[in-house]
């Protein structure tokens, strides 16, 4: 933003901006609101309406009243603008209060039994009912791991094989593949857990943390193959160009041009995949079950995990095991979360060039 | 005079190397597991459920009991013996149509929600959170349902409960909303609005993505003839993104239909059939096959996995028509 005011002649006009809202107009908005939430509140006393869900309707409706009320000095397009502002708004609000109201409830009740030994210790030695400064979830976590990670190396290369094809080979099946990728996505996890049951359970004559993993992969693979689709479609067609044009065949081009070149974003691709199922019960319920301890051999009988650990915590259903839960949600939660800033975080390195000029 | 003879064009070709055969069959093979994997889980499930659906037939899907026996003393029929008794009855009827009337309840209040959501974010929303706005709602459809289900059971009960007294205190004349029993915890209703807050991240990002794909300058037009901003929406951003946006739509329809745990802890499972969405009983077939596993005789685990392939194939006819609606709505690439 170098001006030329050094040339001296020359000054800059900065740039006004007329439809900016003035400072004294945002304030009177602001303390119409916080009377707005007063009387709302107020409101709870004197009618029906009662507790948080209640004010917010009161809020809603009192704001709505005065859209309307102001709205009669303007014209008729005016005023259902006006009118829609607030109930879009207010829509919005409400689609977004239940997740903060999730997060803010995991954080509030998880913390509670945390203490360094639930990431170390399992439950072999105590009930899920004792004190919350012995036992925990170390076996579920590390259960929930192996299973992840076997539903990683299962997925990542399918999904990067059917990415390239999508994107690289582009042959007479491509639509065919691409919706039937779009469909799986939708498979419910119960189904996924009722197949790996009737084939890799059955043979095999035992629940495993193998199973589990399975079951895993087939809810994985369509995230993963969607993602390393996105990202490769990413790739400029120069580069490849480039690659042809330096006499390179299609292989070398896939291989060794366009492949390295969306590294990071393929990473993104299975960690997305890896945060889509690292909290999924329903399939584990089916395939892996839940123990007391540590199991480190992935074909080696029933394995704990996170999920399978907090629902039968909280089916328990006494205070202290209920507690476990509750920190079970916080530590799967903060791993999901953690997962997905990662890939976020690769993900917008990689994708940064391509996604400039997407947004204005 | 002498003619000047046009060269014939050129033929473009393709000639593909022996290396590069190889290699487009190798990702080509890759490519095609998840559609082998659909076949094989569609195969399995009808092979290992033909023992139900020879027995029950229809009923399995129409019938509104169910019923195991307990296990088999003698371990399986002997060919040609005597036909024994087995009282086991199976069928799933109640089940389905409580999925459906959970998914429908969730949808009822996720569509208006979501698509408010997606304006809000596209359109309303300060340029300066746009991007944290975003991202929250990425995180918010990464969280487990199993959390949805926890979060439901002991928090939004009590606010579920509180509406669905205040909906059968003043319009219990309308069937639906009477009940028999004051009970209103675990009934479709309440599990409905907890399915609600699972779906709409979903259909959100899906509706928020189709709106910002909407031509600015078709905006700006709208701006430029007077238009304010609700007309530029409803003028030109929700005619262009419609399709999109009941693609979403469909999607987390189908994301309803198949959620387990959340609706396995939220709702009552009653095997009969009723519309009264306030009453503390409902069905779903997703949960059904979850709480029933664990104690499944090995007749009832083919009746089982009869209901998943029934949820899977009502899931797959809705994915199908979503995916095929925004195969049609986006431009291929």
């Amino acid at each position: 933003m170098s001006t030329v005011a050094n040339a001296g002649q020359l000054t800059t006009a900065e740039p006004r901006r007329p439809w900016a809202v003035s400072r004294s107009k945002r304030l009177l908005g602001f303390g119409r609101m916080l009377t707005f939430a007063v009387a709302a509140f107020v409101a709870t006393i004197l009618t029906p309406l009662a507790n948080f869900d209640g004010w917010a309707v009161a809020f809603l409706l009192i704001n709505l009243a005065w859209v309307i009320g102001i709205a009669s000095k303007l014209g008729a397009k005016e005023r259902r603008d006006a009118v829609l502002r607030v109930v879009i708004t207010s829509l919005a609000v409400l689609a977004f209060v239940p997740w903060l109201s999730i997060l803010v409830t995991v954080i509030l009740k998880g913390y509670r039994a945390v203490y360094p030994g639930y990431f170390i210790s399992d439950m072999r030695t105590s009930t899920p009912d004792d004190e919350l400064n012995i036992g925990g979830a170390g076996h579920a976590i590390v259960g929930s791991l192996i299973m992840v990670a076997i539903a990683t190396v299962v997925t990542l290369p399918l999904g990067i094989l059917t990415g390239i094809y999508l994107t690289e080979v582009r042959g007479r099946l491509t639509f065919l593949v691409r919706f039937i990728v779009q469909s799986m996505a939708g498979v419910p996890s119960v189904v996924a857990g009722l197949f790996i049951f009737a084939t890799v359970v059955k043979s095999m004559g035992q629940y495993s943390g193998l199973a589990g993993g399975l079951a895993l992969a087939v809810l994985m693979l369509p995230t993963v193959s969607r993602t390393a689709e996105e990202v490769l479609k990413l790739v400029p067609d120069d580069i490849r160009s480039a690659g042809y044009a330096l006499g390179a065949r299609q292989w070398r081009t896939a291989l060794l041009v366009v492949l390295p070149t969306v590294r990071a974003g393929l990473s993104t691709a299975a960690i997305l995949g890896v945060a889509r199922v690292i909290g999924e019960t329903a399939p584990l319920l089916l395939t892996s079950l839940n123990t007391n301890g540590f199991v480190w051999n992935p074909i080696g009988g029933t394995v704990a995990s996170l999920p399978t650990y907090i629902f039968a915590m909280f089916m328990y259903g006494t205070e202290y095991s209920n507690a476990r839960a509750w920190t079970g949600s916080l530590v799967l939660l903060a791993l999901v979360f953690f997962f997905f800033i990662i890939a976020r975080r690769l993900g917008n390195k990689s994708a940064l060039k391509a996604n400039a000029n997407r947004r204005k | 005079m002498t003619i000047v003879e046009t060269p014939e064009p050129r033929q473009m070709m393709v000639v593909y190397s022996r290396a590069d055969r190889i290699f487009r069959r190798i990702v080509t093979g890759g490519a095609l597991t998840s559609l082998l994997l659909l076949g094989f889980i569609t195969a399995f499930l009808v092979m290992r459920s033909a023992e139900t659906f020879r027995q029950f037939g229809l009923d399995f899907i129409t019938g509104s009991e169910w019923f195991s026996a307990g296990e088999d003393p003698l371990g399986g029929a002997v060919e040609g013996a005597v036909e024994e008794v087995d009282e086991s009855v199976f069928s799933i009827g109640p089940m389905i149509v409580g999925s459906i009337v959970v998914a429908l309840i969730a949808m009822l209040f996720a569509v208006p929600l979501s698509i408010g959501g997606a304006l809000y974010i596209e359109f309303y929303a300060p340029r300066s959170i746009y991007r944290v706005l975003v991202s929250l709602l990425d995180l918010a459809a990464a969280i487990p349902s199993l959390i949805f289900g926890l979060w439901g059971i002991q928090v939004f009960t009590a606010i579920g409960v509180r509406w669905a007294t205040l909906l059968n205190d003043r319009l219990s004349f309308i069937p639906i909303f009477s009940v028999e029993f004051e009970n209103f915890g675990r009934s479709p209703f309440v599990a409905g609005c907890v399915l609600a807050a699972l779906v709409v991240p979903i259909t959100t990002s899906v509706s928020r993505e189709v709106y910002s794909r909407t031509p600015r300058d078709l905006i700006d037009t709208c701006f430029a003839l007077g238009g304010s901003k609700w007309g530029a929406i409803r003028s030109v951003v929700m005619p262009y993104g419609k399709s999109g946006v009941i693609a979403g739509a469909m999607l987390g329809l189908g994301r309803a239909l198949g959620e387990t745990v959340a609706i396995y802890l939220m709702l009552n499972l009653v095997f009969r059939y009723s519309f009264e969405i306030l009453d503390s009983a409902g069905g779903n077939v997703a949960s059904m096959i979850a709480l029933k596993f664990g104690e499944a005789t090995d007749k009832e685990i083919s009746a089982l996995i009869a209901s998943g392939l029934v949820l899977f194939i009502i899931t797959l006819i809705v994915n199908m028509i979503a995916s095929s609606i925004v195969a049609r709505t986006t431009p291929r690439a």
